[in-house]
């Protein structure tokens, strides 16, 4: 047998699965900027939605001593992260599709390298939809209360919720594979989580069923957490432990998941 | 005389759909093995599993020694594979696209960089190569995949329909190019729905059907399975289409002669060119009028004919969902 002149080693390093995975984060992050529908997604249309619910539903919603806008920014801001997050799931059916994922795949890289890459890059350009958000908010009325620190913990908790969420739109996009399905999909289970909370109105206004439904809601402990770190309403700690006891509980069943998933797509 | 890919029994069943039904291959180091096989056979089905890419239900298989269930990263690192997509990032230039893989390989930056650069050049993208993928034609993409995939130089080559939608002129280069392959040692695995392709390219043929090989050999030993070549006598009478299969019949050797009543026509496979004249001489002397004699290189159709005793487009897995989603 001829002796081959790659690497004999059964692992990969760290520095190589490293490696791996900024390769395909950049190509995510690349095609992010090339593509006009990517930039419509992730920036235009939170700019559109801050305008709407701020001067269109915003008169009609009572939140107490609060203005609107201040309560209604750290939802809005979820939300946006939220729906960013399933553009993971959309992006591995077409990379799924186009046989970018079996190239990969062939190549002698970690798989996980995949998911990981790609689920990073969506963080980031989550990052970047986010700073438009605040921007524009801030042009609308928005006032956090809170000190600085307090305000960057709270989007950080934001965008680790959407970063496990993308681990969930990826699971949900190998298994579909296609598409219009993985959107559609998407859109199943991630509008009730997004509508039945907080993020919008207050949720002692819902019917008990539905309010019993918002209160446990991943989406109302993160929005809560995030609003008593920005315009000091209510208590900050105890929805931000259960944000993370959730996320920790989505990481563990979803990451390896979508692992299992990939190596059988 | 080592085997470079082996499988034993490899079986890949997708709820009731049964892609591959306990197939057995051997590939000799160093040559060119053709799949040959109508759509939904197991052609894919087999590439993806020896490129790791699919786990088998049973049975086992290797790529040179290593199992590709167990040792799956060892696997990759050997083997180089190219198909029909063009899954290149069309953001970035040929060049950056093949030295990024090259780099997947663990080669050094200048090496990736050296070898980018000869590689391109193997495959007429030199000119080229500092363009954007997006701005390629599609038979580009195809040479600029394919050149992905030889990078890492890799023993083993698997290419699945290669030549699929490829131009004549690209399907030329790509048979010059896995001629290349074989001369300097490589082992390919090349999967075709064209005999031709097969016959021209490749040591040993495998004719794949329903999951399994139902028949392998060098070209010349399948072809003599059909008799060399096909003969096509239309007669201008329908009625008299049996008188003439009669008088015809030991022209054919092993398989017996197929009779088209409707179009009038029989078909045989036939050893000896000369059978053609002799076809005439038989049916002038039994006064059987002829409209068409034509003596043909059997098609893939007719070895699947003679192997199966099926035509190769009734295959029922045609639409089966295993090589649909690959």
């Amino acid at each position: 047998m001829t002796s081959t002149p790659l690497t004999p080693r059964r692992r990969l390093t760290a520095a190589e699965t490293l490696s791996d995975t900024r390769v395909i984060a950049g190509r995510q992050l690349r095609k992010v900027l090339r593509r006009p529908m990517y930039v419509v997604y992730l920036f235009v249309q939170p700019v559109i939605l801050v305008l709407l619910f701020r001067y269109v539903f915003g008169g009609a919603i009572a939140t107490g001593s609060v203005s609107y806008v201040d309560y209604l920014m750290p939802g809005i801001i979820a939300m946006t992260a939220v729906f960013g997050a399933l553009t993971t799931g959309l992006g591995i059916t077409e990379d799924l599709a186009a046989g970018v994922i079996d190239r990969f795949r062939s190549l002698p890289i970690a798989h996980p390298a995949l998911l990981i890459g790609r689920t990073a890059a969506d963080l980031a350009t989550n990052v970047v939809s986010m700073v438009v958000m605040l921007a524009i908010g801030f042009a609308v009325g928005f006032r956090p209360t809170e000190p600085v620190w307090d305000i960057v913990l709270a989007l950080g908790l934001i965008l680790a919720f959407a970063y496990v969420f993308s681990w969930i739109s990826a699971f949900v996009g190998i298994s579909v594979r296609n598409p219009e399905t993985a959107q559609s999909v998407g859109f199943i289970w991630v509008f009730p989580l997004v509508f039945a909370s907080s993020a919008f109105v207050p949720t002692d206004g819902m019917p008990a069923a539905v309010r019993a439904f918002a209160d446990v809601n991943p989406v109302t402990l993160v929005v809560d957490a995030a609003r008593a770190l920005t315009i000091g309403q209510g208590d900050a700690l105890s929805p931000a432990l259960g944000t993370l006891a959730w996320l920790a509980a989505l990481l563990v069943v979803f990451v390896p998941l979508s692992v299992r998933a990939l190596r059988r797509a | 005389m080592t085997d470079a890919i082996e499988a034993h029994g490899l079986r890949k069943t997708y709820g009731d759909v049964v892609a591959l039904d306990g197939l057995d291959v051997r590939v000799e180091a160093g040559t060119v093995f053709g799949l040959l096989g109508p759509n939904g056979a197991g052609k894919t089905t087999l590439v993806r599993i020896l490129a790791t890419l699919l786990q088998p239900t049973g049975g086992r298989a290797a790529v040179l020694g290593h199992d590709v269930v167990a040792e799956p990263l060892a696997v990759r690192r050997t083997i180089g594979m190219a198909g029909q997509l063009a899954a290149d990032d069309g953001e970035r230039t040929g060049r950056a696209n093949v030295e990024m893989v090259a780099r997947r390989y663990r080669l050094p930056k200048h090496e990736a960089r050296r070898r980018a650069g000869d590689v391109l050049d193997r495959f007429g993208l030199a000119g080229v190569a500092d363009r954007r993928v997006h701005t390629y034609s599609g038979g580009m993409r195809r040479r600029l995949d394919l050149a992905a995939g030889l990078i890492g130089q890799p023993p083993v080559v698997l290419l699945d329909e290669p030549s699929t939608g490829l131009d004549p002129r690209s399907r030329q280069e790509l048979w010059t190019i896995i001629d290349e392959l074989r001369r300097e040692g490589t082992t390919v695995l090349l999967t075709t729905q064209y005999l031709d392709e097969a016959d021209r390219l490749a040591q040993r043929i495998g004719v794949v059907d329903h999951g399994r090989i139902a028949a392998q050999g060098t070209p010349a030993e399948l072809k003599a399975t059909v008799g060399g070549s096909v003969l096509r006598v239309r007669v201008a009478d329908r009625a008299a289409v049996d008188d003439a299969a009669r008088r015809l019949a030991d022209l054919a050797t092993g398989d017996e002669a197929r009779v088209d009543r409707v179009a009038g026509e029989i078909r045989l496979a036939v050893a000896d060119p000369a059978a053609s004249t002799e076809a005439v001489r038989r049916l002038d002397a039994g006064h059987v009028p002829i409209a068409a004699v034509e003596l043909q290189q059997p098609s893939l159709d007719d070895v699947f004919l003679t192997l199966t005793g099926r035509p190769a487009e009734a295959g029922p897995a045609n639409d089966s969902p295993a090589e649909e989603a690959a």
